[in-house]
């Protein structure tokens, strides 16, 4: 239980450095030990989908690993999305043009999930959009606002490309 | 842009924080020294507690104590949570106390309260508290709790009925006495969990030295949370403060109060420390509040055209173990039922039950889609069993446009008469039929027929009373350096206060929402509030702002004129500027008329001149507003699999003026989402021993973004005459009709087979036991 080991994480670009208890929770390492808040914990056993966060590029629950077995590893979350601290990326200035979010819990793993989604999925249909957020709960948005700016993302993202 | 502000799709201003995790909510407070909160709760329903031993879990690492009733002042240890809401009909209030030591009711019922270092830990320790339980009977079914032999669910009583209503007009009993026609319907109705993402969480802070505490906690209600922690710990109402921060979703829940938010800032201030508490999943599943079963016993009495004589029955609400909300919602079940639709005679003797549950309260839509369940129901049975069209039977029984305001007898929640104010309810079916082209139904049904796929269709009208009271006010400030704040009570959970109010802040006061600040939920920064629930924000708040900024305007253009030189009808304001029409280089700013209202140290105020730049409003309305609508919703079922798929989901909606359409969309859009997950997939289980089955979203299942179909929403905008706006509520009104319409479908879909689906929720297993036993019945 007090097993203690050394974590190095790089989050963002940062790396963080603590030691932690083996049992402490990915989500809780990210939250309260980098004071990085903006990644949600709706749940706690993988199914709403709210700490979802890019590990070396690919989603993970957060609240389903343990802090040691992201050591040396690189993460993504909802504060590394954006350019800069005045612009917004493509996807995120997406959802604020479709009304993607009302009270924003969810929207961190929602964000994660589409960035991985339409880095691998540039053109997709708006099906396939519903069936990568399946495992993303919005208790607010009926769904719509974020499936349309998903697609809207899509075309932002294909132009920027195509730039 | 000032002029244009009203009605306009203005982007959401909360969006770029909580787009970029900048946005703070209750847990991601981290303050110094704070301990950590974990709960040890009933394992049982009903159980007497012989003894808590707490000395293992006291010797853990990291745990500064574990809090019984034994810990708490003497004059704590049996205060109950405030009645919040009586009504005569109420024979059995019980409420909570802050840690139970004698009798546990439900499972969930917080027993102690372990603080510790770290949230580990404290649960660490939880687990090691060990209870000596004495198991008592368990109320679960609340129609077995009304039985004559049934076990009572506080031993000190002797019965499970805590209150019983009869309400109703005419004289239905002899009308259905020589009625033509007479159709009935048993209705099984499961309204669920309101299961917002972010679970409930609550920081205290204390400052012994000020004998102040700030409170921050999730909640829609700061200022109900506040008077009833002064009211229950019998503090000074000035030693605290509650602050709802970013709120992750709220849907009723989180309108109620809970013991813990006593329970924590009175323990801050006992042991020094900051105190964080986050509910976990299973918590909020076992300890807040939700919505369960409602039994109805419906008939409807009507002439061979389908016209409504009468509508009688009885209902069984379960209310849970306590009653922090009263009979609000079955009494709004039991109002809401007439809906759009002349009913000359009326009656409903509701039953309430006490059970060993977590207490029900409102969630989303608040006893009116049960409601409109078994209104919808009867009239389909009705249009069935005389051959009528569905759409038909209920154009034949609407209320005409013409005879608003339509009173007819009932008493709303508000205390008022119900007055329906406005509405054109035949126009939002017309409307709500032609988005989901109805009429050509009959060539997809017979294209889908050849095809072997099993497609339906339903209808569901609803009228709900919203923007209810008592009141809700706001602060319009200009700053002296020209910036703008909006100050009103009840949070943000979600449904953009700061866009909505900031426009209706920038209309009268011409500058552009974009520089107008909105703080919202702290006790701290306006004098009285309520709360952000009962779809009142709009109504209550919205008209505030409204009527505040309209005087922050007059005072403007009064000192302006001075100032000008100029008569005050010669002046308008835009951009921030106050200028003489026509004459726009004339002019002053806002900025300047703040200062100049600000004065000079030791000189006198012009006369009549009011000091600040500022107003403050409360409106409070004279009765609810009746939002209303149309759900019509086109489904397909797999009878093999009892799959239902949406391929159709058209709302007409009329919350009265729009305020910012594209928030308003997005209301009835989520809305309708939960109506949809109520209908097909929502079950909160309890076996026989009123344990909790369904702790786990494994277990309860949510809708999520395959099950949700587009909703189509044309909005029809009957404004109210009963405020200056012309707003009503939008929050629910998607979640209401929802489940009619989606039953309605099905069965319809259905039809084939012959099977009457009264019950909700239709889940699969549900449709292909029925759909096997209908099978079976004809070979």
């Amino acid at each position: 239980m007090a097993d203690r080991r050394r974590v190095s994480v790089t989050i963002n670009g940062d790396t963080y450095e603590r030691e932690v208890e083996t049992r402490l929770l990915l989500s809780d390492f990210i939250r309260h030990e980098c004071e990085l808040t903006g990644t949600h914990v709706g749940c706690e056993h993988g199914v709403c989908g709210a700490c979802t966060i890019l590990l070396d590029g690919i989603t993970a629950r957060s609240c389903l690993m343990l802090a040691v077995q992201a050591d040396g590893h690189e993460l993504l979350t909802i504060e590394g999305i954006a350019p800069n601290e005045e612009e917004l990326h493509p996807l995120q200035q997406a959802f604020m043009d479709n009304h993607g979010l009302q009270c924003g819990y969810c929207t961190p793993g929602m964000l994660t999930t589409l960035l991985e989604f339409l880095r691998d999925n540039p053109n997709p249909t708006e099906k396939e959009v519903r069936v990568a957020i399946s495992g993303n709960l919005c208790r607010c948005t009926g769904y719509q606002g974020i499936v349309d700016a998903a697609l809207d993302a899509a075309g932002r993202l294909r132009g920027e490309a195509e730039a | 842009m000032g002029a244009k502000a009203m009605g306009a799709r203005v982007r959401r201003m909360e969006d770029p924080a909580l787009l970029t995790g900048r946005a703070v909510f209750t847990d991601d407070i981290h303050l110094p020294g704070m301990l950590e909160a974990a709960f040890v709760r009933s394992a049982h329903a009903h159980a007497r507690i012989r003894g808590v031993d707490a000395s293992a879990a006291e010797a853990m690492p990291g745990v500064v104590k574990v809090v019984t009733t034994a810990d708490l002042p003497a004059d704590l240890r049996s205060v109950r949570v405030p009645f919040q809401v009586p009504n005569p009909a109420i024979t059995q209030p019980f409420q909570q106390r802050l840690l139970e030591d004698e009798e546990v009711c439900f499972v969930g019922e917080p027993i102690a309260m372990v603080l510790a270092d770290t949230r580990y830990r404290a649960e660490d320790a939880a687990a090691a508290v060990a209870i000596d339980y004495e198991i008592l009977p368990a109320a679960s079914d609340c129609r077995d709790a009304l039985a004559d032999d049934a076990k009572p669910c506080h031993a000190e009583s002797d019965n499970n009925l805590c209150a019983e209503f009869k309400l109703g007009y005419g004289d239905a009993a002899s009308v259905f006495a020589g009625a033509e026609h007479v159709f009935e319907v048993s209705l099984w109705s499961h309204r669920g969990a309101g299961l917002a993402i972010e679970n409930r969480a609550i920081v205290a802070e204390p400052d012994t030295l000020r004998d102040v505490v700030t409170l921050w906690s999730a909640t829609q209600s700061p200022f109900l949370v506040k008077q009833n922690v002064v009211d229950m710990l019998d503090w000074p109402a000035d030693r605290l403060r509650v602050i709802a921060p970013e709120v992750g979703g709220g849907f009723g829940p989180k309108t109620v109060y809970y013991v813990e938010e006593a329970l924590i800032p009175l323990c801050a201030m006992m042991f020094d420390r900051p105190i964080k508490w986050v509910e976990d999943r299973r918590e909020n599943f076992v300890a807040t509040n939700q919505e369960r079963d409602q039994y109805w016993d419906m008939a409807l009495a009507c002439d061979g055209d389908g016209k409504i004589l009468a509508v009688r029955g009885t209902m069984i609400h379960d209310t849970g173990a306590y009653m922090p909300w009263g009979i609000i919602s079955p009494y709004i079940s039991a109002t809401t039922v007439p809906g759009p639709y002349v009913v000359p005679a009326y009656e409903l003797t509701t039953r309430v039950a006490l059970t060993n549950k977590v207490a029900v309260t409102p969630v989303r839509g608040a006893g009116r889609p049960q409601a409109v369940f078994a209104m919808e129901r009867l009239l389909d049975r009705a249009a069935d069993g005389l051959g009528i069209d569905r759409a038909e039977i209920r154009r034949r029984n609407f209320i005409p446009t013409e005879a608003m305001p339509y009173s007819f007898g009932l008493i709303f929640r508000d205390g008022q008469p119900m007055t329906y104010d406005s509405g054109d309810y035949p126009r939002c079916q017309a409307e709500a039929l032609a988005l989901a082209d109805y009429d050509g139904f009959a060539d997809r049904r017979a294209k889908a027929v050849v095809e072997g796929r099993h497609i339906g269709i339903g209808i569901a009208n609803f009228v709900e009373g919203t923007g209810l009271g008592p009141f809700e006010g706001a602060t319009v400030r200009v700053h002296a350096n020209g910036k703008v704040t909006v100050y009103t009570g009840g949070g943000d959970s979600g449904q953009g206060h700061w866009t909505t109010l900031a426009q209706l802040c920038a209309e009268p006061l011409g500058v552009d929402p974009q520089d107008i600040a909105v703080e919202v939920g702290d006790t701290g920064k306006i004098a009285n509030g309520i709360g952000t629930f009962a779809s009142r924000i709009a109504v209550n708040a919205g008209n505030s702002v409204h009527l505040a900024a309209t005087s922050v305007r007059e005072k403007a253009i009064k000192i302006a004129s001075h100032l000008l030189e100029a008569a005050e009808e010669d002046l308008d304001i835009e951009d921030g500027r106050i200028f003489v029409k026509g004459v726009p280089e004339v002019s002053t700013t806002l900025r300047d008329v703040a200062r100049a209202v600000r004065g000079m140290p030791g000189f006198s105020l012009p006369g009549g001149v009011e000091p600040g730049l500022e107003s403050t409003e409360y409106f409070s309305p004279p009765q609810a507003a009746y939002c209303n609508g149309t759900a019509v919703v086109e489904v397909e079922v797999d009878p093999e699999t009892g799959d239902v798929e949406i391929l159709k989901f058209a709302m007409a909606h009329d919350s009265g003026n729009l305020i910012n359409p594209f928030i308003v969309d997005g209301q009835v859009q989520g809305a309708c989402a939960h109506g949809i997950g109520n209908t097909l997939l929502e079950w909160m289980g309890y076996d026989d021993d009123a344990q909790p089955l369904t702790t786990t979203f494994a277990d309860y299942l949510l809708p999520g973004a395959p099950d949700v179909p587009r909703v189509d929403v044309v909005h029809v905008e009957s404004p109210t005459p009963n405020n200056p706006l012309g707003v009503k509520g939008a929050g629910e009104g998607g979640t209401i009709p929802a489940l009619a319409a989606i039953v309605a479908a099905v069965e319809d879909a259905l039809g084939p087979f012959g099977i009457a689906l009264d019950d909700v929720p239709i889940m699969p297993g549900r449709l292909t036991e029925l759909i096997d036993d209908a099978r079976a019945r004809t070979g």
